[in-house]
């Protein structure tokens, strides 16, 4: 029996424990949905589309349908049942949504598209016979570029909508009142000796995901719920989404998330693979697994970024900036996904950044193209507009001749200005920007690296050096449910979760939020820990189950911490509050004169107390309750954030430019991070460097390519460069703590965080490198042959001048 | 060995070959020593080793994220060596000696070094490349006892993740390392 000799001695919130989860994981005692096989199962293979913009004039099924193992083929036209896929996010009373079935009807809008789908007894089989399903195409033009889409003679990727804006969505500090009006900011400057305007036309490049694990489903319809178990970060809202759309009713549908292998938001969807699972275990009554291939992963999995940013930035010559408008177009791809509509606005809430900025707009053209749709990815409209602002202040520095810090420096909010209105009419409650870029500094050695920039300038050595530049802010933990109500977001963002307290003084968590890869089981533990007292092995976490944890809204947006872990020390109070009068019961004292602390009621002044698993094991017992007390100590608790979490932090990255080859070398990468109060230091980290990489990865490698023709060039991961180990650098990171006033814990959010601030760090020190040579932009990612291409383009220009 | 008795369709040469022939796959009986015990199944030729494992064996330790040799996810030791599990067909490891991550520690207690190490420097996070980094790393410090952190950095350059940036899986190349050598210390110490 656990007492109090077993109570933890000091708090964990803090500690770097190591992770629960990991001796299973390494041991390869994993419940990967690829794993399962249930009796009689059968498997699927997808028929997809060659081209990219088609009518489909005929598919012959015949040979597919004879062939050995085949149990079924379908095309749009033989499943009447399917419903159109949803989105959840009507952005605006304009938005043009495009119908989306799990198969084909009639048409197909991008290389991927699924046409028909073969049931076999074995996977091979399947295979075998998708590649006899003979369809025709009628081949159209094909749109693949944002802008292009836009001109009035463009092929239209929907003809029955009658143009390819999707959607067009503003906001300005006029109609907030939270400033004045942008344009004429922007007038009175250009009218200004004193202020200079910049204009630039930037672009974010379409990249992926690219999770280690492709998705995969199966579906049993053979128990009294029709059972899922998907690759999905988001069971709970999966389930309900399916209910809304496809034959089978909220209540007969179980959806299970067992191990995922990876998402960073590319997991945070509802698919049309998911909807055909499910539809054909309908029709057969048979389980059914897909487990997709990489390339089908690269060509129908959703893809993110791809936005043209039009920036127009006026500043006084002394760096303060007068306004900042915003203009963008963002590329939807084909279709639209469960948010893609919305991802480019939530960046509207972020180009900002961490500034004080007297005028500001944002206006947003969604588009469609012949591409796969976009949505979210790890950050999510965010770091899209902090590469903007933070582009546009190295641009600043450059245009004023400041150092790019002290820029920053000038215009950004001050520590005691905090709680801080911001002209994109989001309050940041905390935040000290001079500490964590003061800190960073010191640990790169920042004026260090000018002077040996300086040298390698003088000496024109054919590899420069150049530093690069990032201080940001990050929008996280969504979300309050009233401000999503208020964007036309079709869900709350509250979080839920439960904690039953069993006999034996051990404790189940129930979390609404599941994990995949992100620590849950260790760092929730650490919270219930602190809470009731419990040792953080005698706590486990469920999760990612709608049978066993009904209620949840899933794990995007940096939000299983601030959220999530707010439900849950939410519901732990409640526990303890329960505990109390039946606590005061046994030992006969008045529950007023009881302290409660980390588990163990005392009576004040006494030594004579009670621990939560004494009451746990009294409450179950039930003999001794007191008059009309329920025999359950179990508490549930749902939380809804008051606002976003705001981290925040300084990158600084060193990075070495070879100008004969093209090649960009990462020499050094400082990030100096404020999450607010650390639960796992460990895991933290873990999140940082992850973030990074991909951040890296964005600015230096990775794009998605498609051909005029509309074809996927980059469609495995020999052409789609993930970073490898050799690829990154050893990173300096280090946290700063200011504490967040809108929870409890003071904690912030992390997850997202690198992949927001490394992009511009990476791109604005490549350029910092290269502007003597007159370099004044390369898009990302920075390759040798563009950054080989831009020097030699700058010196013709310089040369054609002189 | 194939199994001789069927003749294969492939190799007809009186008739066209149609897509009904090349269906009828060949079978053959595949024996492999898979962590120490003889696995028999009767596979199609193209079977890959990572699906034999995977749905033959139902070993689903191993992991496959792309199918075209890049990712790593799939690596097991074949006679001790690491290899791309979706790059070699089962038949090709008749009568080879294969490893998978169940073989090197199936359960917390008997996790080897490298499992340790990873479990200790926050080497993985989703899990799912793991095994392929740690059969590569185990493989790797069978003849490297104190590798450099760039030499732990090119060791484990095969392999994809998409979580941890790597920073920590060179830590649990380091560690892994220092584990090993404690233990052969340990094992020296103990017979002196």
């Amino acid at each position: 029996m656990t007492t109090t000799a077993d109570r933890p001695d000091t708090a964990e919130v803090g500690q770097s424990r190591l992770r629960k989860e990991d001796r299973r994981l390494l041991t390869g005692r994993t419940r990967w949905t690829d794993n399962l096989e249930l009796p009689g199962m059968v498997h699927l293979a997808l028929v997809r589309s060659p081209v990219a913009n088609a009518t489909i004039t005929g598919i012959d099924t015949t040979e597919a349908a004879a062939a050995p193992g085949v149990v079924g083929v379908w095309t749009g036209e033989d499943l009447p049942e399917q419903g159109a896929m949803p989105i959840a996010w009507t952005v605006s009373d304009n938005l043009k949504v495009p119908s989306l079935m799990p198969l084909a009807v009639g048409t197909v809008k991008h290389v991927g598209d699924v046409v028909a789908v073969v049931a076999a007894t074995s996977k091979d089989a399947a295979d075998d016979a998708a590649g006899m399903v003979d369809v025709s195409y009628d081949e159209l033009l094909v749109v693949m570029d944002p802008i292009a889409a836009l001109e009035a003679d463009s092929p239209l990727v929907h003809p029955e909508l009658g143009t390819n804006v999707c959607a067009t969505w503003g906001m300005d500090s006029v109609a907030l009142g939270t400033g004045g009006d942008v344009e004429e900011a922007i007038r009175a400057a250009e009218a200004d000796p004193d202020q200079v305007v910049i204009r630039r036309t930037l672009r974010q490049n379409r990249i992926t995901p690219a999770f280690v694990e492709p998705r995969s489903i199966v579906v049993d319809p053979t128990a009294e719920q029709v059972t899922m178990w998907s690759a999905t970060q988001v069971p709970h809202i999966l389930r309900i989404l399916l209910a809304m759309t496809q034959p089978v009713d909220e209540h007969e549908l179980r959806v299970i998330a067992p191990d995922v292998g990876g998402g960073f938001g590319g997991k945070l969807q509802a698919t049309r693979e998911e909807a055909l699972v499910l539809l054909i275990a309908l029709r057969l009554q048979l389980p059914v697994k897909y487990t997709e291939t990489r390339m089908e992963s690269m060509q129908s999995a959703h893809h993110a970024r791809d936005q043209v940013q039009r920036l127009t930035l006026a500043a006084r010559k002394d760096g303060t900036i007068t306004a900042f408008d915003v203009d963008l177009v963002a590329d939807m791809g084909a279709y639209l996904g469960i948010l893609t509509a919305g991802i480019p606005l939530l960046g509207g809430f972020m180009f900002n950044g961490i500034y004080k900025i007297p005028a500001y707009r944002f206006f947003c053209t969604d588009v469609f193209t012949n591409k796969v749709m976009t949505d979210a990815y790890r950050g999510a409209g965010k770091p899209e507009a902090t590469f903007g602002i933070e582009r546009m202040m190295d641009e600043l520095a450059v245009e004023l001749g400041l150092d790019p810090i002290e820029v920053r420096r000038r215009n950004w909010i001050n520590p005691d200005e905090f709680p801080y209105a911001t002209v994109a009419g989001l309050t940041y409650d905390s935040g000290n920007y001079d500490q964590a870029t003061d800190r960073a500094l010191e640990l790169f050695d920042y004026d260090g690296l000018r002077a040996e920039q300086a040298r390698r300038r003088e000496s024109n050595d054919p590899v420069q050096l150049g530093i690069g530049v990032c201080t940001f802010v990050e929008l996280s933990g969504l979300a309050p449910s009233r401000v999503l109500g208020s964007l036309n977001y079709g869900s709350g963002g509250w979080e839920h979760a439960s904690i039953r307290m069993l006999p034996t003084g051990k404790v189940e968590v129930a979390a609404g939020t599941t994990p995949h890869g992100q620590g849950h089981a260790t760092a929730f533990a650490q919270l219930v820990s602190d809470e009731l007292g419990i040792p953080f092995e005698d706590i486990t976490l469920i999760s990612g189950d709608t049978a066993t944890v009904p209620r949840g809204m899933d794990t995007y947006g940096s939000r299983s911490l601030v959220v999530g872990g707010m439900a849950i020390v939410g519901a732990a109070r409640r526990v303890v509050e329960k505990a109390r009068p039946l606590a005061a019961h046994l030992l006969e004292a008045d529950p007023n004169d009881l302290e409660y602390d980390r588990g163990t009621f005392t009576v004040r002044g006494t030594d004579t107390s009670k621990t939560i698993p004494e009451i746990a094991l009294a409450m179950w017992l039930a003999h001794d309750l007191p008059d009309g007390m329920e025999a359950c100590l179990d508490s549930e608790s749902t939380f809804d954030p008051e606002n976003f979490s705001y981290p925040t932090g300084t990158h600084l990255a060193a990075v070495e430019v070879d100008t004969e080859t093209g090649k960009v070398t990462l020499r050094d990468y400082v990030c100096v991070q404020d999450v607010g109060v650390l639960v796992n230091p460990m895991i933290v980290d873990g999140q940082v460097h992850g973030g990074l990489t991909q951040g890296i990865g964005q600015a230096m490698y990775e794009e998605i390519r498609y051909s005029e023709d509309g074809q996927l060039t980059s469609g495995s991961l020999a052409d789609y460069l993930v970073p490898h180990a050799p690829d990154v650098p050893r990173y300096r990171t280090d946290t700063t703590v200011t504490h967040a006033t809108t929870n409890t814990l003071g904690v912030k959010a992390v997850g997202e965080t690198g992949t927001t601030a490394a992009p511009p760090a990476i791109v604005n020190g490549v350029l910092d490198a290269l502007r003597p040579l007159g370099v004044t932009d390369i898009t990302m990612p920075t390759t040798p042959l563009k950054v080989w291409s831009a020097i030699q383009a700058a010196r013709s220009e310089k040369g054609g001048a002189s | 060995m194939p199994d001789t008795t069927t003749s294969s369709p492939i190799s007809t040469t009186t008739s066209a070959v149609t897509a009904a022939d090349l269906l009828a796959d060949e079978m053959h009986d595949v024996t492999v020593t898979v962590n120490g015990v003889a696995r028999s199944a009767r596979v199609p030729a193209r079977r890959l080793l990572s699906d034999f494992l995977r749905h033959d064996l139902r070993l689903t330790g191993t992991h496959v994220g792309c199918e075209h040799g890049v990712c790593g996810a799939c690596t097991v030791l074949v006679d001790g060596s690491p290899t791309r599990a979706c790059l070699m067909f089962a038949v090709q490891a008749q009568r080879h000696e294969i490893t998978t991550v169940e073989g090197l520690g199936s359960t917390p207690e008997t996790m080897n070094h490298v499992q340790r190490a990873f479990a200790e420097c926050h080497g993985l996070q989703c899990g799912f490349c793991t095994p392929g980094f740690v059969t590569t790393i185990t493989a790797y410090l069978e003849d490297h006892d104190d590798p450099t952190e760039d030499e732990a950095r090119e060791l484990i350059s095969g392999n994809l993740c998409r979580c941890t940036g790597y920073q920590n899986i060179i830590k649990s190349v380091l560690r892994a390392a220092e584990i090993k050598r404690e233990e052969i210390t340990r094992d020296e110490g103990g017979r002196a």
